[in-house]
Formats: C-alpha cells, sequence, structure tokens
C-alpha cells in the first residue's frame, strides 16, 4: 500500500515538474523582449530597459528558472506589473473568492449528482428515471451564465434576498461573502451535476449488473440494501473521476460566472493579466493552476486506492 | 417430506422482440436431506429455474406457476419475505466466484453480513464465526484470510468463501448453479467434494445445476433432465444412470468423457460423440416436440406436442417414443 502511495507521489513530482518547464519554455519562447510586450510598442526604450533590469531578464535562462522554481517553494513569487503588490499577495487575495465558491459548487454538485443519479439508476427506465434524465439533459443544455442572471432576477431583482454581485470581503462581512457566493455557486453546480448525475446513474446501472450485486440479493438483501452497500462503492471509480475534472475546473476559477457576479476570483485575474500584458502574473497564476489539476489528480488516485483495494498492489 | 414442490412453473422474459418463454411447465419435488441434479446444456433453463427458486429473476421476466416452499408459495411472497428467507432458509452458490464476490469488500466482512442480516449477531462475533465458517470448508489460515480481499484468493479459495457465505445460516436448501464449471479442473473434485460433505453433514436438501452427467452420478439422489426450456426426463439418479429413456439424455450420456479416457491426455482419448444441431432459438421453438429437430429418432408424430411416460418407480420421460426402440 506504501508503495503504491510513494510512487504515486514521485510520479506526482515529476509531472509538477516536467509542467513547470513547459510553461516556463512556452512564455520564453514568445516572440518578442517580455518587457516589450509588457510596456507595449510605444514604451520608451529607458523605460523597456528598467523593466528589464527589474525583471532579471538579462540573467541566463536557466538561472531565471531556477529562480521561479525557488520562489514557488519559499512563496516568493515577484511583484505583478500592473498591481504593483507581490503576485503571492495578489493570489492569495483571488483563492480567497474562488477556492470558498468551488468548494461549495463542489458540494453542492455532489450531493444533488449522488441523490439523482442512484435515484434515477433504481428506477431504470420507469418515470423517476425519465424525470431525472430530463432535467439533467437540461441542466446540460442550460448555459450556466444565462442561469446565473436568471437567478439573480428571481432572487436578488425579485425578491430582494441575494446582491446582485459584488464580494464584501471575509474580513468585513463573512456572512454575506457567504451570501455572495450562494447564487455563482449554484449556477456552476447545476451544470456540474446534472454532468455527474448521468455519470453516476451509467455507472450505478452498469455495477447492479454484476455478480456480485446478485450475491448480495442472494445472501437476503433487499434491492435498496444491495444498491447501497454492494453497489455504490464499485460504482463510484467513475464519479470520482469527473468529479475531480470537474472540481479542478471549478478550482481554476470560473471566468464567466465570475464576471456575471462581480467576483473578484482567480478566473477574473488571468483574465485582466492577459489583457493587461502582465506576464508576471500570468505565469505564475497559470503555473498554479496546472498544479491544481495536477494536485487534485494525484488526490484521485489515492480515492481509487482507497476505493478499491485491488489497486493497493503494487504492479 | 416434501420440503420444496416446483409445479407448472413458467418463466417468460419480456424482450425488445415481445415475450420469450425460458421455462415451460417444469415440475419438480425435493425431500428434506435430498439432493436433486437438474442436467442441461447452456440455455436450456436450469439457470432460470434456480433463479426462479430464489425469487432473483431478472425484473423483465414474469412467471406462473407455484414453487412450494414448506408449504408456501414463493412466487406469491412478497419482497420482504422473500429477503428474509435468502440466505437464511434458501442459499445459493454461483458459477463463477471471481465475479460473485464483491471485489472491495474483505472475505471476513461478506461472510459476516449473512450474520449479521439474519442472525443479529454484532459484528465481531459474525466475524468470529464467519471464521469457524471458513475453516470449515477447508480455507486455509482462514483467521488471517478474514481481512483479505478475494482478488488475494485463488479460484478455488474463492469459491469455498461462496459456500461459507451460503452454508452461514444452515439453509434448508442449498441452490448450486455450476459451481465448480469456472474452477481449474483439479480444483472440480474437492469443491464438488466439500459441497456433498457439507450438504450431508448440515442436512441440507441440495439442488445441483450442471451440465456434467459425471457430477450429477456422484452427488445426486435424483436428476431432472432439462432441454429447451422443459424437464424432458426426471427419476432416480441410478434409474437414469441404468435405464435412460429419452433420447436427449441418452445423447448426453453418449456426448460424456468416458472414464476410460480420462487421462485427458491429447490423442489417449477417444473423439467424443455430440448430438448434432443446436438448441432451438426460444423465440421460434418448434412445434411438438422441442427435441425433434436433433432427434435419431423422431417421425412424424414428434410434431405434436410429447405425452409425459412413466418409465418406473418415479421416473418419467416426455417423449412419444418412449421404449419404441432400443
Amino acid at each position: 500500500m506504501s508503495a503504491v502511495i510513494v510512487r504515486r507521489l514521485l510520479a506526482f513530482l515529476a509531472t509538477l515538474l516536467a509542467t513547470s518547464i513547459v510553461v516556463f519554455v512556452v512564455l520564453e519562447v514568445l516572440p518578442g523582449d517580455p518587457a516589450q510586450v509588457m510596456l507595449g510598442v510605444d514604451a520608451e526604450p529607458d523605460a523597456v530597459a528598467r523593466l528589464r533590469e527589474k525583471l532579471g531578464l538579462e540573467r541566463p535562462t536557466t538561472v531565471r528558472y531556477f529562480d521561479w522554481l525557488l520562489g514557488f517553494a519559499t512563496g516568493n513569487l515577484g511583484e505583478s506589473y500592473t498591481y504593483s503588490v507581490p503576485v503571492l499577495e495578489l493570489i492569495v487575495e483571488r483563492l480567497a473568492v474562488t477556492v470558498p465558491l468551488a468548494l461549495i459548487a463542489m458540494l453542492l454538485t455532489t450531493i444533488i449528482a449522488l441523490a439523482a443519479g442512484v435515484f434515477a439508476a433504481a428506477h431504470h427506465n420507469r418515470p423517476g428515471d425519465w424525470g431525472v434524465m430530463l432535467f439533467a439533459q437540461l441542466g446540460i443544455a442550460m448555459p450556466n451564465f444565462w442561469f446565473g442572471i436568471l437567478l439573480v432576477l428571481l432572487f436578488a431583482v425579485t425578491l430582494g434576498w441575494f446582491n446582485a454581485g459584488g464580494f464584501p470581503g471575509w474580513e468585513d462581512d463573512a456572512l454575506a461573502s457567504f451570501q455572495a457566493l450562494l447564487l455563482p455557486a449554484v449556477s456552476l453546480a447545476i451544470v456540474q451535476s446534472a454532468i455527474l448525475a448521468r455519470v453516476t446513474r451509467s455507472s450505478v446501472l452498469d455495477v447492479l449488473r454484476e455478480d456480485y450485486v446478485r450475491t448480495a440479493r442472494a445472501k437476503g438483501l433487499s434491492k435498496r440494501a444491495a444498491l447501497w452497500r454492494h453497489g455504490l462503492r464499485n460504482a463510484l471509480i467513475p464519479v470520482v473521476t469527473v468529479m475531480g475534472l470537474q472540481f479542478a475546473f471549478l478550482l481554476s476559477g470560473t471566468i464567466i460566472i465570475e464576471n456575471v457576479f462581480y467576483l473578484p476570483g482567480l478566473g477574473r485575474l488571468i483574465f485582466q493579466s492577459i489583457s493587461q500584458r502582465d506576464l508576471v502574473v500570468v505565469k505564475d497564476v497559470v503555473m498554479l493552476m496546472v498544479a491544481k489539476v495536477v494536485i487534485i489528480n494525484f488526490v484521485i488516485d489515492l480515492l481509487y486506492v482507497v476505493i478499491d483495494p485491488r489497486l493497493r498492489t503494487a504492479r | 417430506m416434501t420440503l420444496l414442490a416446483v409445479e407448472g412453473l413458467n418463466v417468460t422474459l419480456a424482450t425488445d422482440a415481445g415475450p420469450v418463454a425460458v421455462v415451460h411447465d417444469v415440475g419438480f419435488t425435493l425431500d428434506r436431506r435430498e439432493t436433486l441434479g437438474i442436467v442441461g446444456e447452456s440455455g436450456c433453463g436450469k439457470t432460470m429455474t434456480a433463479l426462479a427458486l430464489m425469487g432473483l429473476l431478472p425484473e423483465a421476466a414474469r412467471t406462473a406457476g407455484r414453487i412450494l416452499f414448506d408449504g408456501e408459495d414463493l412466487l406469491a411472497a412478497d419482497e420482504a419475505r422473500l429477503c428474509s428467507l435468502r440466505g437464511d432458509r434458501l442459499a445459493m452458490i454461483f458459477q463463477e466466484p471471481t465475479t460473485a464476490l464483491n471485489p472491495v469488500h474483505t472475505v471476513g466482512h461478506q461472510v459476516a453480513e449473512v450474520l449479521m442480516l439474519h442472525r443479529d449477531m454484532a459484528e465481531t462475533a459474525a466475524l468470529a464465526e464467519a471464521r469457524r465458517l471458513l475453516d470449515m470448508v477447508g480455507l486455509p489460515r482462514a483467521a488471517e484470510r478474514l481481512a483479505a480481499y478475494p482478488h488475494q484468493l485463488s479460484g478455488g479459495q474463492r469459491q469455498r468463501v461462496m459456500i461459507a457465505m451460503a452454508l452461514a445460516c444452515k439453509p434448508d436448501i442449498l441452490v448450486a448453479d455450476e459451481p465448480t464449471t469456472a474452477l481449474d479442473v483439479t480444483v472440480q473434485a474437492q469443491i464438488l467434494d466439500l459441497i456433498g460433505e457439507l450438504v450431508r453433514e448440515l442436512g441440507m436438501a441440495l439442488v445441483l445445476i450442471t451440465h456434467d452427467l459425471g457430477v450429477v452420478g456422484q452427488v445426486t439422489d435424483r436428476v431432472a433432465v432439462m432441454y429447451a426450456g422443459r424437464v424432458v426426463e426426471s427419476g432416480p439418479t441410478e434409474a437414469i444412470f441404468a435405464k435412460r429413456a429419452h433420447p436427449y439424455t441418452q445423447g448426453l450420456f453418449k456426448a460424456r468423457p468416458s472414464h476410460a479416457g480420462q487421462g485427458r491426455a491429447a490423442g489417449t482419448a477417444a473423439r467424443l460423440a455430440t448430438i448434432p444441431g443446436l438448441v432451438p432459438d426460444p423465440r421460434s421453438p418448434p412445434p411438438g416436440c422441442a427435441f425433434a429437430p436433433r432427434c435419431p429418432h423422431a417421425i412424424e408424430i414428434c410434431r405434436r406436442p410429447p405425452p409425459l411416460v412413466a418409465i418406473g418407480e418415479s421416473h418419467d420421460a416426455l417423449c412419444h417414443r418412449v421404449g419404441e426402440w432400443t
């Protein structure tokens, strides 16, 4: 078991290292001088030279790469050109919005999808199944920003229960901050849970056809008990895989929803940094997003091992 | 005394192409401590019959007839009643122990679960009993194996676990559906002996489903031969081995590897006889006797439904021409 984890951990670190090289190289081989790109074509040569100096662009590539890596390890990520604040501070500030939003959305997604998916599978080819699948189809087909706007119209404009957008900040008003995340989380969860419910349904249906579910019934378990005790855990592998992808997606910031609700999240940060050509921020945020995906995949790998004992033996 | 009486059992599966009858008018009885073999080719309806006994037919199945267990009609019983009988008084062993065990639960837990369900045992007590059961079925190092997962055991060991699970509550009837077919030849005899021994020891009745007449001869008191969803011949095992009345039973005997050729070394065994033709498609059964298209003795009259002919003491065959040839 521990051998498996150590091996996965090594693979995880190797992936992280490889992605850092790719991200660094891609931004390195971009045509043109980064300082010039950041300042624009009309910039004074003096200003460009000063920025080159400040960014340390005169130093050899490998030195800059290792400096950058070291920066990640020590939390010293350099300074944003446009915001004139340390990139780390900028990212942490944005994560305080994006991470809770992703967590709430993922929690809603998981609860809705597992309940709906298992229910649909248990009522396979009967009205309950059709109903759930109809809603899932609608959820997938509906653009989430449009659904977000509808939620704003109903709950903020008509009923006045929520603010239409904005984010007060956790220090100033934690409850209002939480409320500010609810509508966007629901808009995100609608689409994600529709997808996940379909995956759950088909996975549970597959498992229900397995011999061991019949064995469980032969032991005297009711259909429902056989499904929950013997079916669900086996059905979880594909579900957990999709959940990992969804969580990675949500954590990377959801540019459109963040814009609809005026949330200062990570998605808006990268959107703004790209439009303002703030390459320092872009490079760090992209690396962070990639790292999050790799970390989530690593966690999912570990979850597989928890779910399925057959994966515990090192092959 | 009669423990189980199956009367006029019909099973029909709803398919996209309309209902398909897979079990026709099957009847047999089983006394306490009696062992019955149900023999036939794949697709003859023997597994469907077994699943009907357990109330575990697929949802698309419709049934008619009666299955009287201790006087109670199982086909009319509700699901809650069946759940309380299954695993407790009626137990089943399946063909493929690899897929019949849950890969994500330990062996000990899977055996203990039956006891916790029907005997209201606490988990520790149930696990202790599971250990005793695994010992009883001859699983080596049973105490350690409680925490093992099915993939850590061999095929034979998995089937021993299945047997322990089925016998946990000392059922009145054990239904074993091809319990040795998926196992290595060397293990088959061990598992079969184990089942035979335990059935005698615990005083259970056994319904053994198999395509292997050798297995039937070793273990069972009575035999029902099934073909295309019907019992075509039934009677005491000895009587049927002495006098096979139905041409299909005769064909099965001829198709059996002879004891002389049991060395199984290539080239030493004589070529086995086969029954020409295929099992009829249940969607379009032939008129009259279902075996007629493959029968060497079929004549015009065989196109009409065959009568049940008494051959001897509780030995019957479903054939127009019993005794008309030697």
